[in-house]
């Protein structure tokens, strides 16, 4: 029945061909759009998304972030499509199913935004989001995905390094991890009204972690604005660990002393661990973690392996040297 | 036309066509002729073979209870064909699996069956949903008119573990998701219904007989 209205759903919603021009920008998202671009650091050419791309995040939503520089950590992989990645998520605060965030988060403003520094770092605060992410430069970062659930994708985010907005709040000695939190709010997402996890969302990572180069927080996706289905308006990427780490629409960044007690690791501390490395070897209690299917490959590509910190030990298998990571899943 | 022919030459034919529509979907969706199997199209088959398996082995499990409910008894003459395709969703759903998931339709077999091994051995759920395959496939062997003849008053004895195949695949079910029961508890409590009622009945015959001497 579900498949029914997904199917009647994605006939109702607009391909940008469709749109009236005068849909197209609402002053308010317009405004957002040039704040976030000069936050960006670059003189700004607002340019709608061709229809080349997919139509289920709507044109008005969609724009070009400039001055987006690569990276040498991207993989040369084969991209997943713009459609694969906002349409296939897990995003729980707008549903459980792997469709709903692309159905549930149309009307979700991800504006105005603001991130709460604290804990014990010399420069805490609230900031709104432009103000946020303005001293940082803007990279693209094409990453391996690997989902818990073993199945995987590439994506091409855009990001700003979590090291350098690490270094630019100054945490003290004390602080030994990061706790992220994502947004709660019910009203304007639906998946909280269910009490299938306890909201908000939160992750944490160690403080090595955190500062390791390939930690970023994703702002775009696709050389645009991120979508909503994929964590607007910012959102953690750390591609050696399983998805669920990458937590979604952050409001706080804590520097703490303590662990943080993170939320799947909380409903199920047996099946989800605080690393949650990419590990082939130390398989879910329920089923395996030898092998993942690559997004977008189709019902007739067989499995692929899956590697070691999800490709990125030469990166990242030093913070872990002497850890067990069976026990320390 | 009486009411047994025109069950069997027109009500019949439709609820066939009816229980085969979401396989057809299914396959129209494959080929991209309704639509798409999605990002994920193994797990989309594996996710919607596997949920007609239950709703056809409930809709089979429910026509009982209806035709006691309701009186209508011409409602038994569909119970077989509903079981049978509960049977086919459940077949089909393991081929995805052995065929796409876990390989056999790209790799040999030689590889593939350790996979397939290891997974009947140490993942409690697919050891429980191969168990409700094997099971049902016994049913599904033992359900001709010609076994049942041969069976006697065994043969409906034998039939009542298909209740057994239901606990066994929504047990399955709930266990493979990534938490919380979801559609599974839904499947459950009409599975628990449609059992109580069974209990119920059987207690009250059991009642009416008296106590045993």
């Amino acid at each position: 029945m579900t498949r029914w209205l997904i199917r009647i759903n994605n006939m109702l919603i607009k391909k940008p061909g469709d749109i009236r021009p005068s849909e197209i920008t609402s002053k308010a998202n317009y405004l957002n759009r040039r704040e976030f671009i000069r936050a960006g650091g670059i003189a700004g050419g607002v340019a709608l998304a061709g229809p080349a791309l997919s139509a289920v995040v709507p044109a008005e939503r969609r724009a070009t972030l400039d001055g987006v520089s690569k990276s040498r950590f991207s993989t040369r992989e084969k991209m997943n499509s713009y459609e694969d990645i906002t349409t296939y998520n897990n995003y729980w605060e707008f549903g459980s199913g792997k469709f709903d965030p692309g159905r549930n988060s149309g009307d979700f403003e991800p504006r105005p935004w603001q991130i709460t520094v604290d804990g014990h770092a010399e420069k805490t605060g609230t900031f709104d989001f432009d103000d946020f992410i303005k001293p940082y430069d803007l990279e693209e970062r094409i990453y391996r995905l690997r989902c818990v659930e073993a199945w995987s994708m590439v994506i091409p985010w855009v990001g700003i390094s979590l090291a350098e907005i690490i270094r630019h709040h100054q945490p003290t000695s004390k602080a030994k991890f990061v706790a992220f939190r994502a947004l709660h709010d019910p009203e304007r997402m639906p998946g909280q009204r269910r009490r299938q996890l306890d909201w908000p969302y939160r992750e944490g990572l160690t403080m090595a972690e955190a500062s390791n180069p390939l930690s970023i927080l994703a702002v775009g996706l696709y050389g645009e604005v991120l979508p909503n289905p994929n964590g607007a308006p910012i959102r953690l990427v750390v591609p050696w660990k399983y998805g669920f780490k990458n937590i979604k629409g952050i409001v706080r960044i804590s520097f703490v002393e303590k662990q943080p007690r993170c939320s799947w690791q909380m409903a199920q501390p047996n099946e989800y661990g605080f690393y949650a490395n990419v590990n082939p070897e130390v398989d879910h209690p329920r089923w395996s973690q030898a092998s993942e299917r690559r997004i977008g490959a189709g019902a007739f590509a067989p499995r692929i392996p899956t590697q070691m910190f999800n490709g990125y030990g030469e990166h990242v298998a030093h913070l872990y040297k002497g850890i067990d990571l069976r026990k320390y899943y | 036309m009486d009411t047994v022919r025109q069950i069997r030459f027109i009500w019949k034919p439709i609820v066939f066509l009816l229980c085969l529509a979401p396989f057809l979907l299914v396959i129209t969706d494959l080929l991209e002729l309704t639509g798409s199997l999605g990002a994920n199209p193994v797990e989309n088959m594996l996710d919607r073979f596997g949920n007609w398996s239950i709703r056809f082995l409930l809709i089979a499990l429910a026509v009982t209870p209806l035709r006691k409910l309701s009186g209508r008894n011409w409602l038994t003459r569909f119970r077989r064909m509903l079981g049978l395709f509960a049977f086919f969703y459940v077949l089909m759903h393991f081929l995805v699996w052995l065929m796409l998931d876990r390989g056999l339709y790209f790799t040999p077999l030689a590889e593939v069956l350790p996979l397939v091994v290891e997974d009947l051995t140490e993942r409690t759920f697919i050891t429980v949903g191969f168990a409700a395959l094997v099971l049902l496939t016994l049913l599904a062997l033992m359900s001709t008119d010609g076994m049942r003849r041969r069976l006697g008053r065994h043969w409906q004895t034998l039939h009542n573990s298909v209740y057994v195949v239901g606990i066994l695949g929504i047990w399955h079910y709930w266990w493979q998701v990534k938490k919380g029961p979801d559609d599974a508890i839904y499947y459950a409590l009409v599975l628990a219904v449609l059992l109580g009622l069974r209990v119920f009945w059987y207690l009250q015959k059991k009642h009416k007989k008296g106590p045993a001497p």
